[in-house]
Order: structure tokens, then C-alpha cells, then sequence
């Protein structure tokens, strides 16, 4: 089945009914799986047991840069394929991206308090963070202010497209600055510098949270799309009164 | 080709004809530059050495926001006197059309407070080094305010009852010309960065604002509109 198969809202309905159940059971399973092997791992040579919050606030900031890629595409299906769930799907994803960068923003500083000595500091990766989280925001309020779905879903799609030079700017801020923030350990040229028994449940840890960003995507969409129903249905009525 | 020129020279006199007849007159952004500057050292008190270290930085804050504020209107006022759906219908691409109007705004707003930060700062106490590296990169770093500023200001005319949303959502983009504005300033009067690294990025963001900014704008202004 095509992407443009998924265009007609009921069919596509029809699939997140099918396919929902089976995404929370498969995030419930991964968060567990990934839990626990957080758990079972062995403490950081430095850090001991902080070194934890990791497996929280990690996945949290890869998912808060992948949200953006998400609505990026959507706002590519959007302007240029005219893909009438694109913006739908935009629309869901933002605040989803803003709480996962919230969540990253927060369990960083927590762990930043015991291990640099301070909750904040204004260097090149916290920075940018903070101004993509202002950026959510800025979009989030730029969705709520157009009455018209659809032309809300175009501004916002500029707005998205523009907002995401801001993406390669956080993922290489801390090779391009002297940051407080330590560098690239997992994607970086030459390969992991985390030892594999940290990596295997951070990766897993990161797969769960995409899971469950993928399902409450899904669930976040249906629920749009029954809201534009019923706005539609009330703006017919009210026609017809 | 003749006639485009023309044509687009005549948008950029009647932009800044308008810029400087209406709406307090060409000389409300440095008048707001001047309220900004006198304002800080009421808030922080009358310390000189501070003010001369942080003079650079209140000097960049006060332009990008007499910039800002002056870009609600830009599209607003054509739009409510029908004249923008002319220009959107016409010939001319709006990424140019765009792009003169934001120079037209930039020559009426930007290079006013660009003249008169040598004089704020001396309000604020810094060497004739710092006055000389502010204008300059005031110089460079005020287009690429208007063309960020220009993508909000098109924005502005879809949403009604907007308010300070078009702030909210362009000062985030501003902060990398904020940043490095205030680098190349500081680098020009001392220290161990040299000049020319941070300036050469400054240069570097004004250009491709001036790219990414009037295509961003021109299709908002086509895909907003009802």
C-alpha cells in the first residue's frame, strides 16, 4: 500500500485501529526490555551511577531533533505533493517534539547539577536546544492563531522547513564549539566511544522511545483528523441555521 | 528586463517614501534605538566600566528590536489596501519583489541606526574602537535582521489577530547574527579571538538570509493567503 493510498482518512483510520494495539504493546515490551537492561548495566568508570540519567535523557534529545525531521518531511508532503494528512501529521507532531526536548532539556540539567556543578550554562548545545524548544512553541502558537486548518498547515510548513537549519547546527555544536556539553559519542566518525554494554540498552532505550513517539503519533492523528470532522460538521450545521 | 528594473525601482522609492511619511516618520527606529539605550543604564545603574563591556551587546539588543518591531507592517498595509494580491498577480517573482522591499525597509530603518550607534555609544562609554567595530558590524549585521525578519513579517499578514507572535517566532532565528555580532564587535576592540573569524560568519548569515529569507517569505505570502 502506497503513501497516497494513506491519504483517504478513513482508510488511514482504518490502519491506526488496526496497527495500535500491537505499537503500545511493542513500547510497553521495549521500555521494558530497555529498563531493565539500564538497570543491569555496569556504572561509568567517571560518573557511577549518574551516568543513568543517559539512558533517559539521550533518547530524549534524538527524538526531540527526529520530531523536527518528522514535521520537516510533512511540511515537504505539505507544500509539494499537496499530501492531505502532511499536515495532520505535522500538527500532531509538534507538541510531541516540544515535551521530548522539554524532557532532554530537564533531565540534562538534572544530571549537569551533580556532575559540572551547575544546572545551566550557556554553551553551544544547550543553547541551541533552548532555541529549537522556543521554536516548538513559536509553532505550536502558530497552529492554535489560523482558524483554517489548511492554511495553518502551509505557514507552519515554511516555518518548519526554515526552523530546520537549526538541526545540524545542535547535532555538530559540540564539535564546532568548545562546549561544556561533552561531544559526539555515538554518531561520530570512527564510531562509538561508549563501551557496547552502555550502548546495547541505550540503543534499546532509544528504539522504545521512538516506538512510543511513532504511537502516540499515530494516536495524536486520529484524534485530529475525528476533530476536523466534527468542525466540520458544526460549520455545516451552522450554515444551515 | 528594462521594465522589471523599473518596475522594481519604483516599488523601492514607494516603499521608502511610505517608510519615512507614515508611521512616526523614518526616524522612530532610531528614536526607539535611543529609548532602549537610555533605558539600560536606569536598569543596571550608572557603572561605566560595565557599560562599556556590555555596551556592544546593548547596542546589537536595541537594533535587532527597532528592526523587529518595524517589520509588522511591511506586508500588512499592502495587504489591507489590496496592492499586495497586485504584486502577487503581476510579472515580477515575489522572491525579488521581496527582497527590494526588505532593502527599502533596510535602507529606512537599518542604516539609520547603523549612523547613529557611534553616537549611542558613547553614551555608553566605549572606546572609539568599540564605536568603529559596532557600525561595522551593525553594518553587515542589520540586512540579515530585516531579511529573517521579513519571513515573520509575512507571517504577520496571514495571522489576524497575531500580537507578539511574529516576534516569538523570529527572534529564535536572530540569535545566530545576535551572537556573532556581538563577537566580531568584542573581537575588533581585543582579546584573543582575531576579527575576521566571527565576521566572516556575520557575512557569511547576512548572505544567506539574503537568499533564504525572501524565498521563505514570498511563499508564505502565495500558500497563506486564503
Amino acid at each position: 500500500m502506497a503513501l497516497i493510498d494513506l491519504a483517504n482518512p478513513t482508510r488511514f483510520l482504518a490502519l491506526v485501529e488496526r496497527v495500535l494495539p500491537w505499537l503500545v504493546a511493542a513500547t510497553v515490551l521495549a521500555f521494558a526490555v530497555g529498563l531493565r537492561g539500564a538497570f543491569l548495566a555496569p556504572d561509568d568508570y567517571q560518573q557511577g551511577a549518574t551516568v543513568k540519567i543517559m539512558y533517559i535523557h539521550v533518547p530524549n534529545a534524538w527524538l526531540s531533533m527526529a520530531a523536527w525531521g518528522v514535521m520537516s518531511l510533512a511540511a515537504l508532503g505539505t507544500l509539494v505533493w499537496r499530501h492531505p494528512l502532511a499536515d495532520v501529521a505535522a500538527k500532531c507532531a509538534a507538541p510531541l517534539g516540544a515535551a521530548f526536548t522539554f524532557l532532554a532539556l530537564v533531565t540534562g540539567s538534572l544530571w549537569g547539577r551533580p556532575m559540572w556543578g551547575t544546572y545551566w550554562v550557556w554553551d553551544a548545545r544547550l543553547t541551541s536546544v533552548l532555541v529549537l524548544f522556543l521554536m516548538y512553541l513559536g509553532l505550536i502558537a502558530l497552529w492554535r492563531t489560523i482558524d483554517d486548518p489548511a492554511r495553518a498547515g502551509r505557514a507552519a510548513a515554511i516555518l518548519t522547513l526554515v526552523g530546520a537549519v537549526n538541526l545540524p547546527v545542535i547535532k555538530f555544536s559540540v564539535d564546532w564549539w568548545n562546549t561544556l556539553h561533552q561531544p559526539a559519542s555515538v554518531f561520530r566518525m570512527g564510531g562509538p566511544t561508549i563501551d557496547v554494554s552502555l550502548l546495547i540498552p541505550l540503543f534499546v532505550m532509544g528504539i522504545a522511545f521512538m516506538l512510543l513517539f511513532l504511537t502516540l503519533h499515530l494516536a495524536a492523528m486520529r484524534n485530529e483528523i475525528m476533530r476536523r470532522r466534527v468542525r466540520t460538521l458544526l460549520l455545516t450545521q451552522a450554515e444551515r441555521a | 528586463m528594462t521594465a522589471i528594473i523599473t518596475a522594481l525601482a519604483a516599488l523601492f522609492a514607494r516603499d521608502a517614501r511610505i517608510a519615512i511619511r507614515i508611521g512616526g516618520g523614518a526616524m522612530i527606529g532610531v528614536l526607539f534605538f535611543l529609548t532602549v539605550v537610555t533605558l539600560v543604564p536606569f536598569a543596571i545603574g550608572p557603572d561605566l566600566a560595565l557599560l562599556r563591556r556590555i555596551g556592544p551587546a546593548i547596542l546589537w539588543l536595541g537594533a535587532l528590536l527597532a528592526s523587529l518591531l518595524t517589520l509588522d507592517r511591511l506586508f500588512a498595509s499592502d495587504h489591507d489596501d489590496g496592492s499586495l494580491d497586485l504584486i502577487l498577480m503581476g510579472r515580477i517573482p515575489m522572491e525579488i519583489v521581496v527582497l527590494t522591499k526588505a532593502l527599502a525597509h533596510w535602507v529606512t530603518t537599518g542604516l539609520p541606526l547603523v549612523i547613529a550607534s557611534p553616537v549611542l555609544g558613547l553614551f555608553l562609554n566605549l572606546e572609539p574602537a568599540a564605536l568603529g567595530s559596532t557600525a561595522l558590524t551593525l553594518l553587515i549585521g542589520t540586512p540579515a535582521l530585516t531579511f529573517i525578519g521579513v519571513v515573520g513579517a509575512a507571517l504577520a499578514v496571514a495571522l489576524r489577530r497575531g500580537g507578539l507572535l511574529m516576534p516569538v517566532m523570529v527572534l529564535p532565528m536572530t540569535v545566530p547574527v545576535l551572537i556573532f555580532g556581538v563577537a566580531a564587535t568584542n573581537a575588533g576592540v581585543g582579546g584573543t579571538v582575531p576579527f575576521a573569524t566571527p565576521f566572516t560568519i556575520l557575512c557569511a548569515l547576512t548572505l544567506m538570509s539574503a537568499v533564504i529569507g525572501p524565498f521563505a517569505a514570498a511563499a508564505t505570502l502565495r500558500h497563506g493567503m486564503e
